[in-house]
């Protein structure tokens, strides 16, 4: 009894110390792994802008596309990697009253098509066959370098589409339409190539949410400007150029990102906290599920900034000075331990080094526009109150009551003695 | 009279009936099929069952290796069992759907006079010199000898030695298990010198799930047909520095070496260009303590993005591009040191990003600058240059693994082991063929999924083509013949990658099923309804006719 009684409580004894080892061994298994997941695992990043709608009027759209554009440069990616799509030309439409501009802010304050905007699929090239051969890389073997997305496995790929939209379709050049089975079909063809290590896939039409409902693909995040039913509105007109500058989700969303520098730690679901309701009038919507990450582990830098991991070289090869055959010796190549690491951490402390950054760029901006005022002042200056209106529908609705009352009390046979 | 006008009505009535089953029965009989006919799409026939046959490929590595036994390397009743061929072979743990086995294939044999001699010279250079076969052995095989354990060959505290041309030499070992022990010592210089499980886990380090490697793995330069490699120099104030590089010189001579070496792994092309007030993206910043700039490391990576828009590497061509920079500063920000992440300047002054390239700071000697007038003329040390150059772009090779006690020769004139591009071949021949693989069975997937995607002819002929390459590259890896077996993968990439990216494959556009039924509905169904009523009349009325003369009766 005595034995037995020990036996069981060496037993337990035991049984406590293995589970504590492999619960520690579990958790730092699961930590490694946890660990892994908080990292993308991208080395480099692509953008494919593309603004849909021709026509002068449709200048918004323009606008939009260029300040996402100009965004994205900002944060890191550069041209090679970028490839923009603008349906029609507004910087040098014949009604442009500031030819070689396209503002994004009433007052024509910040224009956005700046010194070296690259357009790489300009006005009618710009077509849904064009739109999908760039996604799946099914090119003609001519197209020049810049009009490919050469994605590979490691690459995170930033998709914003704008223009006219429906339930399940947006409009191309005010002639065709692309649907969202057709879009979805097209990151599927890319999945399977392993052409995108994740995507980020951003629209703002009218009732956008219904474009990201049919994709099927794994790594895909998708963010809209308004739900099904719904309709996204534009922000504000500008009266000397006439037509409204941009729509309110870009507008917020180029508020948003103008304070993102290359090294914030912004995650995503700050973006999804963009333009609310009472801003937007429109609700935006979002779509996570075929997303592996947390949205709070994705940095916003992971799709609009492109920042590389680097490694400080620590060896070299040792090469024989003037003559033709080249005496090298391995030894220490190979004997000490290589390069070390270089784990990408941002955030450190060298707020200083992003000041000088900062200031740079604005030094080198009010160069050409030098009445321009900074980003963040015009952006958070309040909008003009409007004269009040009655809303037109309730007055016409009221005299038709009132009609309708008097000929019910009076009846209609005595129309022709009071008239 | 009305029994003749009955008669011809019935007559009349029975031609019309007659009529409208011809209608029916050619629109049924002729049209459907030929309509059904012209509107699919059309697909050339592809191999699907050899293709799903490609993902259960059980890939066989074989190294073929030769080991001549010296006199006195082992007992001399194991001498007499000589010669025969023992054959090692093992399974590499891959979490990958393709199963890869190692084999390699011993063949042991005795030593022949002259090699007997060679062997006993007085250092291992020397019996090198004095072994040097007449023909190139063939890539891939190896040959080891095993020397004996006493021998003076190599240094008292080494057990083995890898010489830089597919030779080994390892000490014997006087044990009644002998062969046993010296087999195992074998495999280990052999598994050195052409494939370990973490150069092959490297390879195909983009088709394994995440969980099994980490990120610091996939240093390794992807595979292509080509490479173009870009040396460029930035300098940034052309007021202070007239900068001057020999750079034809220098890759003439430095780098040309290396790529002959490496062209069996694919085509180099090289260019170089200067590029005039670029500047770094980042300011760096002052240390009084030396009176210098420095950058540290976690500006580093910011440095790159904005010089790489000038680089004007988009338009040279569509391999990969390996960017290398020189960066003179400017005389404002001179001397510029990058410090690494204790706060040490690094010795090389560069750095490197896997799969893009490297920059290097080259400061000019303050020397220069004493009494001369600006500019500066600036003679670049092409030496110290293409030393930092040079390693950068070898990181994209995988590093060997070398067993313990084992000395490792200095390198050849072209610098690189051909033992080590052996290895290259074999990463490559197997990341090629995952990646061949891949191709194909994802445009399978895809064929099935996607229903609107036409296949010509000349798609398909490239996917028998794939398929085909694929396997005799298999083959031929299995029976130990690496430079064939890495051209047939070479053409297994090419073919798939050219089935998959033809621009034919589109699928067709604004063709969902209800815009199908959209279209076809306004032209069938105004033809359809009288055939089908006119059919459905005849059939009652046949069925009336048939009732009424049992009514009668």
């Amino acid at each position: 009894m005595a034995v037995t009684d020990s036996l069981s409580r060496a037993a337990t004894v035991l049984a406590t110390v293995l589970l504590l080892s492999f619960g520690s061994v579990a958790a730092s298994h699961i930590e490694d792994q946890a660990e892994q997941f908080f990292r993308s695992g991208h080395t480099n990043n692509w953008a494919v802008l593309v603004c849909t709608s021709r026509f002068w009027f449709n200048y918004r759209h323009v606008a939009n596309t260029l300040s996402v554009y100009r965004s994205v440069k900002r944060l890191g990616i550069p041209d090679s990697h970028i490839v923009l799509m603008l349906a029609d030309d507004m910087a040098c439409n014949p009604r442009n009253p500031k030819p070689a501009t396209v503002f994004s802010h009433k007052n024509m304050e910040l224009n956005v098509y700046g010194d070296d905007v690259e357009v790489d699929y300009r006005s009618y090239e710009v077509t849904v066959e064009n739109f999908l051969r760039v996604l799946t890389g099914r090119i003609p073997p001519s197209t020049p370098r810049s009009k490919r997305l050469l994605s590979d496995d490691r690459s995170n790929i930033l998709i914003y589409m704008t223009g006219h939209g429906g339930n399940g379709f947006l409009k191309f050049q005010d002639s065709e339409e692309i649907t969202n089975i057709e879009l979805a079909d097209a990151f599927e063809q890319m999945w399977q190539k392993r052409r995108y290590n994740e995507l980020l896939f951003i629209i703002d039409t009218c009732q956008g949410a219904s474009m990201y409902e049919r994709f099927y693909s794994p790594n895909i995040m998708a963010l809209a400007s308004s739900q099904v039913g719904e309709d996204s509105l534009s922000h504000q007109p500008d009266p000397a150029i006439g037509v409204h500058l941009m729509d309110r989700y870009t507008f917020y969303v180029l508020e948003f990102l103008e304070e993102i520098n290359p090294a914030s730690q912004t995650n995503m679901n700050d973006l999804f906290q963009v333009c609310p309701k009472s801003l937007c009038v429109s609700t935006p919507g979002h779509r996570t599920d075929l997303f592996q990450r947390d949205p709070k582990n994705v940095l916003i830098t992971d799709f609009f900034g492109s920042v590389r991991k680097v490694e400080i070289t620590t060896e070299t090869i040792k090469l024989q000075q003037d003559s033709e055959i080249m005496e090298s010796s391995f030894k220490c190549f190979f004997e000490l331990s290589f390069s070390k690491q270089v784990i990408l951490t941002i955030g450190l402390p060298s707020y200083f080094c992003y000041k000088e950054d900062q200031m740079d760029e604005k030094l080198m901006e009010p160069l050409k526009y030098a009445e321009q005022l900074p980003v963040a002042q015009i952006i958070h200056q309040k909008p003009k109150l409007k004269d009040w209106h009655p809303p037109g529908g309730f007055i016409l609705g009221l005299w038709a009551l009132i009609i309708m009352v008097f000929f019910k009390t009076y009846g209609i046979k005595h129309m022709k003695f009071i008239f | 009279m009305a029994a003749a006008g009955a008669a011809a009505t019935h007559l009349e009535v029975a031609r019309g009936k007659r009529a409208a089953l011809f209608f029916a029965a050619v629109a049924i009989v002729l049209g459907l099929p030929l309509w059904w006919k012209t509107t699919e799409t059309y697909r050339a026939s592809l191999p699907y069952s050899q293709i799903s046959g490609l993902n259960a490929l059980q890939l066989r590595l074989m190294v073929p290796v030769t080991v001549v036994f010296t006199r006195e390397s082992v007992p001399l009743d194991d001498q007499e069992k000589l010669p025969f061929t023992v054959v090692h072979e093992r399974e590499i743990p891959l979490k990958y759907k393709m199963k890869i086995k190692c084999r390699f294939q011993k063949a042991y044999r005795r030593a022949l006079d002259h090699e007997e001699e060679a062997l006993s010279s007085g250092s291992v250079q020397e019996a090198e010199a004095m072994l040097d076969e007449p023909q190139e052995q063939a890539e891939g095989s190896l040959t080891v000898y095993v020397i004996s354990e006493h021998s003076s060959l190599l240094p008292q505290d080494m057990m083995s030695y890898i010489g830089p041309k597919r030779t080994a030499v390892v000490r014997g070992i006087m044990h009644r298990e002998a062969f046993n022990i010296i087999g195992r010592r074998i495999v280990q210089v052999a598994q050195a010198m052409s494939l370990t499980e973490d150069v092959l886990a490297a390879a195909l380090a983009d088709h394994l799930p995440e969980d099994k490697w980490s990120a610091e793995k996939r240093r390794p330069l992807k595979s292509s047909l080509g490479y173009e490699i870009t040396f460029s120099l930035l300098n940034p104030d052309p007021k202070s520095h007239d900068v001057y590089w020999d750079i034809e010189g220098a890759v003439r001579r430095y780098v040309q070496p290396f790529l002959n070496a490496l062209g069996a792994a694919g085509n180099f092309s090289v260019d170089s260009q200067i590029l005039y007030y670029a500047m770094l993206g980042v300011n760096p910043r002052f240390d009084s303590a030396s009176s210098s700039y420095y950058l540290d490391m976690h500006s580093l990576p910011h440095v790159i993005n904005p010089v790489e828009s000038r680089l004007g590497s988009s338009a040279a061509s569509l391999y990969p591009v390996l960017n290398f920079l020189l960066y003179v500063p400017e005389l404002a920000h001179s001397p510029l040191y990058i410090q690494d992440k204790d706060g040490a300047p690094v010795a090389t002054n560069a750095f490197h990003s896997p799969r893009w390239g490297g920059i290097m700071v080259y400061n000019v000697d303050s020397k220069t600058y004493n009494a001369s007038v600006l500019p500066v003329r600036v003679e670049v040390d092409m030496v110290r240059v293409m030393e930092v150059f040079l390693a950068q772009l070898l990181f994209g090779i995988a590093q060997p693994q070398l067993p313990p006690k084992c000395l490792l020769s200095g390198p050849t004139s072209e610098g690189l082991m051909t033992w080590e591009l052996d290895r290259l071949l074999w990463a490559r021949s197997v990341e090629n063929l995952a990646t061949a693989t891949t191709t194909l069975t994802s445009l399978a997937q895809l064929l099935g999924k996607i229903s609107n995607i036409v296949i010509k002819d000349d798609v398909a002929s490239e996917v028998y083509k794939a398929v085909a390459a694929v396997q005799k590259s298999a083959e031929e890896l299995a029976s130990g013949h690496l430079a064939s077996a890495f051209v047939a993968s070479q053409e297994a990439v090419t073919s798939s990658e050219l089935a998959f990216f033809d621009p034919s494959l589109l699928h067709l556009l604004y063709f969902p099923d209800d815009q199908k039924f959209a279209i076809y509905i306004p032209l069938f169904l105004p033809m359809a309804v009288p055939i089908l009523l006119s059919l459905v009349k005849i059939f009652l009325e046949t069925r009336k006719s048939w009732r009424k003369p049992e009514k009668t009766d």
